[in-house]
């Protein structure tokens, strides 16, 4: 099962590396990746999704916690739980394909940022389900380029 | 004040009096304002040198061991020692002096990225960007090393940091809101332990360094004699309880003695404390204790469950929670005379399968000179050692008492530790009989320390089991490789005593069993730096030994079965 996590990191130069360097030394995959900063310019968060059935979750948040620099993780609880993540795709299109992939697009709540000669490059935001449904459907057309970003998360309601 | 100067307040205002180190380029400006002041410093000859002393002094002393080197190859130099402070969870401060700051990135000369490099190795590090952050970088340096599960702190401090003149203003109060070690272990979980423990009929406690780092040896002890229960310890634990105890197991794991793996085995109640299930002392992990309730006591939370699921877990501080422990066990005022059986199986295997080996006519045999050390030093000494079959006597051999006496290289196994180490703790404890156990190879990797132990003076004995041999990977060979020698006969060998004589320390050469305990009194004595090289019997193994991947009551040799 994938987990994500939710990591309030000190923002000090380092952190990242530190936390990359663990994941790597204790056999840890990262899945995605997604750090920001938070309210606090003293805080950052890092958003990190690791699958669980490869390693135990509590040594990955046990060992994480033993790095000075990280302040809290939230072992985010799926079904409390608003996750989104964000892709560029440019697709090979021309005068003849470009109605049917902007059709699809448009199914997809997707935004057309750019229309080339021969590509279009469409903006997704969504589920990691909706976003690979997406890419899914577009691949036959000739997907050039895939620019994924990390999930980000955020737990509903409460403070 | 400059950051040279600063650096020099920060360490006093930690409570240090001693340094170990070499200096460089980048680190000049540090060593002129040493120059000045009254902090010893010991300079070393080789970097790995300095670091093995602060860690030694650590080992020695419970304060937190400091180090020195300049940036780029000083740095790289103090590597093996970082890494071998982290496995053993030592207090330590590692300076780096680092190229300028407007350099850094540039491949500048005698560059080196040493907090990237050390990052998988220490507790913590840091590379100071502003000159005024040197006060908080210490005291917050000091504080991680120190507390907690103890280890190592790189602080990188580039040239220009150091030259800076600025107004010294001391460290504020302490803000790191991501380390809050716990001390205190959970009421609930210490009742648990505590009816658990009362309702085994074969406890045993398996206790491990951080007894000796939380200072809980009395907690040990005296939960030990409520309950009747045998410890068996680790060998970063020799020493947190006494073996002359009856109810003292020895150590245990690969190199364990029988009881203490048997009793292990047949458990039905295993307590771990400030130990951490390590692969040399658990053999095959589905085996190891496989019928018992397993309760573990650590500082540091990772640890519980990482190799061996747990059954009632407790994070805190070893002698806070066995203390707790101890007072709810007189609360129950139970005390059944359930584990009399126990104990009669525990001191029948104890007779049956005692530590012995063969002596052999005309051969010094090491385990000897271990027992005769032992016996001179009334076992009061501070034994140091290498890393080898020699390591292993000293662990079987030597009778552990006192805390603090018995200075290793467990986890990482670092030849070359244990002369360093030896000094290191001299320097810290000077009213103690320091003696290292050295191998003959691994004495080569650091003998050059001698100078310092001579130029300062540092009166430690080395006895030197001298087997002709990279002996415990011989051992290996001779029992799992076919007698198939690669590499491990160690030709070429100095001539120890004239090494030892030319640095201007006693050197003596042993080779007849009669001259050994006049030779170790007679180092005693000198009150100098000694090196003692015993020619021992070559091909002598080390017995109990349980083969790689097997199960820990699946001991070959040593022990009469
Ligand atoms: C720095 C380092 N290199 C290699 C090893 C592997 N190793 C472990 S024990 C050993 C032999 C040590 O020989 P010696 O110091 O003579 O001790 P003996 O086993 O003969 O008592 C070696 C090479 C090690 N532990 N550390
Ligand atoms: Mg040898």
């Amino acid at each position: 099962m994938k987990h994500t996590l939710s990591v309030l990191v000190e923002n000090k130069p380092g952190v990242l590396a530190r936390i990359a360097g663990l994941f790597s030394r204790r056999g840890f995959n990262i899945d995605s990746l997604a750090v920001g900063i938070t309210e606090d310019p003293d805080v950052s968060r890092m958003t990190i999704t690791v699958d669980a059935a490869e390693h135990p979750i509590e040594q990955v948040t046990k060992q994480l916690h033993k790095l000075i620099n990280v302040i809290k993780i939230t072992d985010l609880d799926p079904e409390r739980t608003v996750a989104r993540e964000l892709s560029l795709v440019k697709v090979s299109t021309d005068a003849k394909t470009r109605g049917e992939v902007m059709q699809i697009a448009e199914i997809f709540r997707a935004r057309i940022l750019d229309v080339g000669k021969k590509s279009l490059t469409i903006e997704v935001t969504g589920t990691t389900g909706k976003i690979e449904a997406l890419e899914q459907l577009l691949r036959p057309h000739g997907v050039v380029e895939i620019v994924r970003t990390g999930r980000v998360a955020i737990e509903r309601g409460g403070k | 004040m400059k950051g040279s100067e600063i650096i020099i307040e920060s360490l006093k205002a930690a409570g240090v009096d001693t340094i170990f180190g070499l200096p460089g380029g980048m680190v000049i400006p540090l060593y002129d304002a040493l120059y000045d002041s009254d902090l010893r410093h010991i300079l070393v000859r080789h970097e790995q040198g300095a670091a093995h002393m602060a860690d030694g002094y650590a080992r020695a002393t419970g304060r937190t061991g400091v180090c020195v080197a300049t940036s780029g190859p000083g740095a790289t130099n103090l590597v093996t020692g970082i890494a071998n402070a982290y496995m053993d969870s030592t207090p330590m401060i590692a300076i780096t002096g680092q190229a300028r700051s407007d350099l850094i990135g540039t491949d500048a000369f005698q560059e080196a990225d040493i907090t990237g490099i050390t990052e998988p190795i220490v507790k913590h590090s840091y590379l100071i960007k502003r000159t005024e952050d040197i006060p908080r970088v210490f005291k917050e340096a000091f504080y991680i090393a120190s507390t907690g599960r103890p280890g190592p702190v790189v602080i990188d401090i580039p040239s220009d940091m150091q030259l800076e003149d600025i107004g010294y203003k001391p460290a504020g109060r302490l803000n790191l809101p991501g380390y809050k070690p716990t001390l205190k272990g959970n009421m609930k979980q210490i009742r648990s332990a505590a009816t658990a423990i009362a309702a085994a009929e074969r406890p045993v406690i398996y206790a491990g360094g951080g007894v000796i780092t939380a200072g809980a040896e009395k907690e040990l002890l005296a939960l030990a004699k409520l309950m009747k229960i045998p410890v068996t310890t680790t060998l970063m634990g020799l020493g947190a309880f006494p073996e002359n105890n009856d109810l003292s197991l020895g150590m245990l794991g690969m190199h364990g003695t029988g009881y203490a793996n048997y009793a292990v085995t047949h458990c039905d109640l295993l307590l771990g404390v400030g130990a951490r299930f390590d692969d040399r002392v658990t053999g095959k992990i589905a085996t190891f204790a496989r019928g018992a309730k397993k309760i573990h006591i650590d500082m540091d939370p990772a640890e519980i469950s990482k190799n061996v699921p747990i059954d009632i877990p407790i994070v805190g501080d070893a002698r806070d929670v066995l203390g707790g422990i101890v007072a709810e066990l007189r609360k129950l005022k139970r005390r059944p005379k359930q584990t009399a059986a126990w104990m009669d199986q525990v001191i029948a295997w104890k007779q049956k399968h005692p530590l012995h080996y063969k002596d052999f006519k005309g051969s010094i045999m090491p385990q000897y000179v271990i027992e005769e050390i032992n016996r001179i030093s009334k076992s009061d000494a501070i034994l140091c050692t290498d890393v080898g079959q020699h390591q292993m006597w000293s662990c079987l051999f030597y009778t552990h008492i006192k805390p603090r006496h018995f200075i290793s290289s467990g986890g990482l196994g670092t030849m070359g530790f244990g002369f360093p180490a030896a000094i290191g703790a001299k320097v810290g404890r000077p009213d103690k009989i320091v003696i290292d156990i050295a191998g003959d190879g691994s004495f080569q990797m650091n003998i050059q320390e001698l100078a310092t132990a001579v130029c300062y003076d540092i009166p430690v004995v080395v006895c030197i089991l001298n087997n002709g041999f990279l002996g415990m990977v011989r051992q290996w060979q001779e029992l799992f490789w076919n007698k198939r020698y690669s590499d491990t006969v160690i030709s070429c060998q100095p001539d120890f005593a004239a090494v030892a004589e030319a640095y201007g320390a006693l050197g003596m050469t042993i080779t007849d069993k009669k001259d050994v305990s006049d030779a170790i009194r007679t180092a005693i004595k000198a009150r100098r730096p000694a090196v003692l090289d015993f020619h021992v019997r070559a091909e002598e193994n080390v017995f109990p030994m349980v083969p790689a991947g097997k199960s820990i009551d699946e001991m070959i040799g040593g022990h009469r079965t």
